[in-house]
């Protein structure tokens, strides 16, 4: 059999190509991000970028419906964007398979937060799976699928940053085409009203019932044989660690988190005077089985924040210390805006002008930190805007007036529009700074409806920013590029003064859409003339650093996008082509 | 059996293509392999940490600290910084690079002199291995083959992985018209 090494992430999206998935759609999320990046290789399924994550589970749901298998996939927060209409799903059912991916982030590699998605499986009363490795993740989509259609219910495939990254070998099978299921008006079952609801809700409580019957005898629900003296249960990537840790022990491996097989745990734990519960985050499996009556131990030993790993797991329930602990105090390496950065400008002038910046979730999240210094808030997608209107409502007058929302051109479309229209609608007063890279930068740029370049079928009509705005009714707009900060201060100053919604447009590409040649005007700084200012390093640039009380650019890092040379007051920064020349 | 390789380093520097080389290398060679890696704000000059393990079967995909067989340094503070996870027979291989974090480009901390000093209180110097991968691979004719070269100087320690499966995955890996160049730069890497 043909084998591969699989991310988590590219085995869903193989799981996809066996099951006769055909409809597939996502918004970009770290770490779901590369499931429907891999999806599009196969050009057996549709595949979409979709504008924001509860449009693609609507997608995925409006597939369902018409009788094809199909797919959502987003970050664990992306689920809470999309939780409205998964809710109504879980009444109305799937025609043809219906499976959402939540991939949660344990550790919060770049989340902000540690939610854990298996409570949404329970509060929406969905099924649950959790793959250890990406085999299982490419076997658990077909088996969602089947679940799916028998049990007429959405599927959650829920993965973790840790299985999503890691690539592990898988086996890989032919596809599977699944024929269209008929589609048949059924309102009883699709018009989710009072009337009708009531009587699903009665149909969901007896698909749990069934669905638990099933999750006993389900045979990735399994014991791994160990000596007898140690019991645990654990699921996902815990599994692993857990038998890293305890190569001896018993372990109970739970493939399906909800419903929880509690018959079979129960069997189980007769064995033990008491077993042990690993898993990450929350104690999702560990209540369960307490409520049961079972006695177990979770976490009042095994902690409830950041990731575990096998050293974490011992430790636990062993009591061992760690023995080797890294070096204490060395200089941190966090991620910064990347030399040539287009959101730097915009920044630089917020700072310079002291504007109080509520700010969204994406590269420019990193502004806030020295030495930009330029955000004061970031909640989600989209809250930039509505944070700043609620702050001028607010009527403090030491904010009033001085207020900016900066949000990215990909999250304005994801959640920033009904905002502005909320702004507008209201009689607001206030700026709105898009910054528009001309992508979705941060989970590693992808298309958006403001770009025009879709997924996998070539570039569309783009939606122009400036004319949607307008079109809103925003009398008052500013294109400009942030990399000149003296149009961007000057646009800014404007904007504040202006008395009802501003807009400000900065575009200006991410770094990474230009070519090598367009990053090769490397600059240098001439030590005769630098006076040690400082002002360069204000910018926050990697590619200038500080040695001998003189600015020196990196020539391996800088891109020559020249913001550097703007500033400096005694252009000491030049060109460095240009420099050789001079002398 | 089971061999862990830890690889630290900056963004940008090819990590994340030299732990896949090693898993699909370990793979061709026969065992079951698990290569784990963060990626998401790291791609924004952050510290990037990969971890590949493999062997008969492998359970855990994370090394942890004391685990290592091998650390794979890319840069000299990432080393200072991951050289915990080596176990104490392992060995260290670590690229004679200094990449300044904001936090000393800005003024506010010291990029430590005395790494060399630090790293032998820690580890056996007969098991450490400095070179300056970025020269070599200059050497051989493309400066971005540096993490091939970091490869080629960790083969010794992973006799279980064959040569014909370290080219193969090096093919595999690399863009076709650079494959010549990378086979060059990892036979050189192995000389050092």
């Amino acid at each position: 059999m043909e084998k591969a090494l699989l991310s988590g992430n590219e085995a869903i999206a193989r799981g996809a190509y066996e099951a006769g998935i055909k409809v597939a759609a996502a918004y970009p999320g770290t770490p779901s991000t590369e499931i429907l990046e891999s999806i599009s290789q196969y050009k057996e399924i549709y595949a979409e970028w979709s504008v924001n994550e509860k449009v693609s589970l609507e997608v995925a749901a409006g597939a369902s419906m018409a009788g094809a298998r199909a797919l959502c996939a987003m970050k664990h927060v992306g689920l809470n964007v999309a939780a409205d209409p998964m809710f109504s799903m879980s009444y109305i059912g799937s025609n043809g398979a219906f499976i959402i991916i939540s991939a949660d982030d344990p550790g919060m590699h770049s989340s902000q937060n540690e939610q854990d998605n298996r409570h949404y499986a329970r509060a929406a009363k969905i099924p649950c799976l959790e793959p250890s490795n990406s085999q299982e993740a490419k076997d658990f989509v077909k088996i969602a699928a089947e679940i799916s259609e028998q049990f007429d219910c959405p599927v959650i495939i829920r993965m973790t940053t840790r299985i999503c990254h890691t690539k592990t070998v898988v086996e890989l099978l032919p596809r599977t085409e699944v024929p269209l299921k008929p589609y048949q008006r059924d309102i009883r079952k699709r018009i989710i009203v009072p009337a009708h609801a009531r009587i699903r809700h009665q149909l969901v409580e007896e698909r749990t019932l069934k669905l638990q019957q099933y999750s006993e005898n389900f045979k990735y629900n399994y014991i791994h044989q160990g000596k007898g003296e140690l019991g645990i249960v654990a699921s996902g990537i815990s599994y692993y660690y857990t038998r890293e840790a305890f190569p001896d022990a018993d372990v109970f491996k739970l493939s399906m988190s909800w419903p929880l097989p509690v018959k079979a745990l129960a069997e189980f734990s007769k064995k033990y005077l008491k077993i042990y519960v690993v898993e990450e985050n929350d104690p999702f499996i560990e209540n369960q089985l307490k409520i049961s009556g079972i006695k177990a131990v979770g976490k009042e030993i095994v902690p409830k924040v950041n990731e575990l790993n096998q050293e974490i797991v011992k430790n636990s329930i062993s009591s061992q210390k760690t023995k080797k602990l890294p070096i204490a105090d060395l200089p941190p390496r966090p991620p910064a805006l990347c030399p040539g950065c287009p959101h730097t400008g915009a920044f630089y002038s917020i700072n310079k002008l002291k504007l109080t910046a509520t700010g969204d979730i994406g590269c420019y999240t990193l502004g806030a930190f020295p030495p930009l210094n330029s955000l004061d808030t970031c909640v989600c997608m989209g809250a930039s805007i509505t944070n700043a209107h609620g702050i001028e409502k607010s009527g403090n007058p030491d904010l009033k007036g001085k207020v900016v929302a900066v949000i990215g051109d990909s999250t304005f479309f994801h959640s920033g529009l009904t905002g502005l229209a909320n702004m507008i609608y209201n009689q607001s007063k206030g700026t709105v700074l898009i910054l528009d890279n001309r992508t979705t930068a941060m989970t590693g740029h992808q298309g958006h409806p403001g770009t025009g370049k879709t997924l996998r079928y070539g570039d569309v009509q783009e939606i122009s920013i400036e004319n949607t705005v307008k079109g809103m009714g925003v009398k008052d707009v500013h294109l400009v590029d942030p990399h000149n900060i003296e149009v961007m201060t000057d646009a800014l100053k404007k904007s504040m003064a202006y008395p009802g919604v501003s807009v400000i447009i900065a575009k200006r590409p991410c770094i990474f859409l230009l070519s090598s040649e367009q990053k090769q005007n490397i600059h240098k700084v001439s030590s005769e003339d630098c006076i040690g200012c400082k002002i360069c390093l204000g910018l926050g640039c990697p590619a200038i650093s500080f040695r001998d009380q003189k600015a020196v650019i990196n020539e391996l890092l800088c891109t020559g996008c020249g913001l550097c040379a703007s500033l400096c007051p005694k252009q000491a920064i030049k060109p460095r082509k240009q420099g050789v020349e001079n002398g | 059996m089971v061999k862990s390789i830890q690889i630290a380093g900056v963004g940008g520097q090819g990590i994340l293509v030299a732990a896949d080389i090693i898993a699909l290398a370990a793979m061709q060679s026969g065992f079951d392999v698990k290569k784990s890696e963060i990626h998401g704000m790291s791609q924004r000059g952050g510290s990037v940490l990969s971890a590949v393990k493999f062997g008969d079967n492998v359970a855990s995909p994370v090394v942890t600290a004391g685990e290592a067989d091998v650390l794979l340094a890319f840069e000299k503070l990432e080393a200072l910084r991951q050289v915990h996870y080596l176990s104490d027979e392992g060995l260290l291989v670590v690229n004679d690079l200094q990449i300044d974090p904001l936090s000393v480009v800005a003024g506010n901390m010291e990029y430590p002199g005395d790494i060399n000093m630090q790293l032998e209180k820690m580890v056996k110097t007969e098991n450490i291995l400095m070179i300056n991968a970025n020269q070599i691979a200059a050497k051989a004719g493309n400066l971005r083959t540096m993490n091939v070269v970091l490869l080629g100087a960790i083969s010794h320690k992973l006799p279980e992985i064959n040569e014909s499966s370290w080219k193969q995955a090096i093919a595999q890996r690399v863009p076709s018209k650079y494959t010549e160049v990378n086979y060059k730069a990892f036979d050189m890497g192995k000389k050092s």
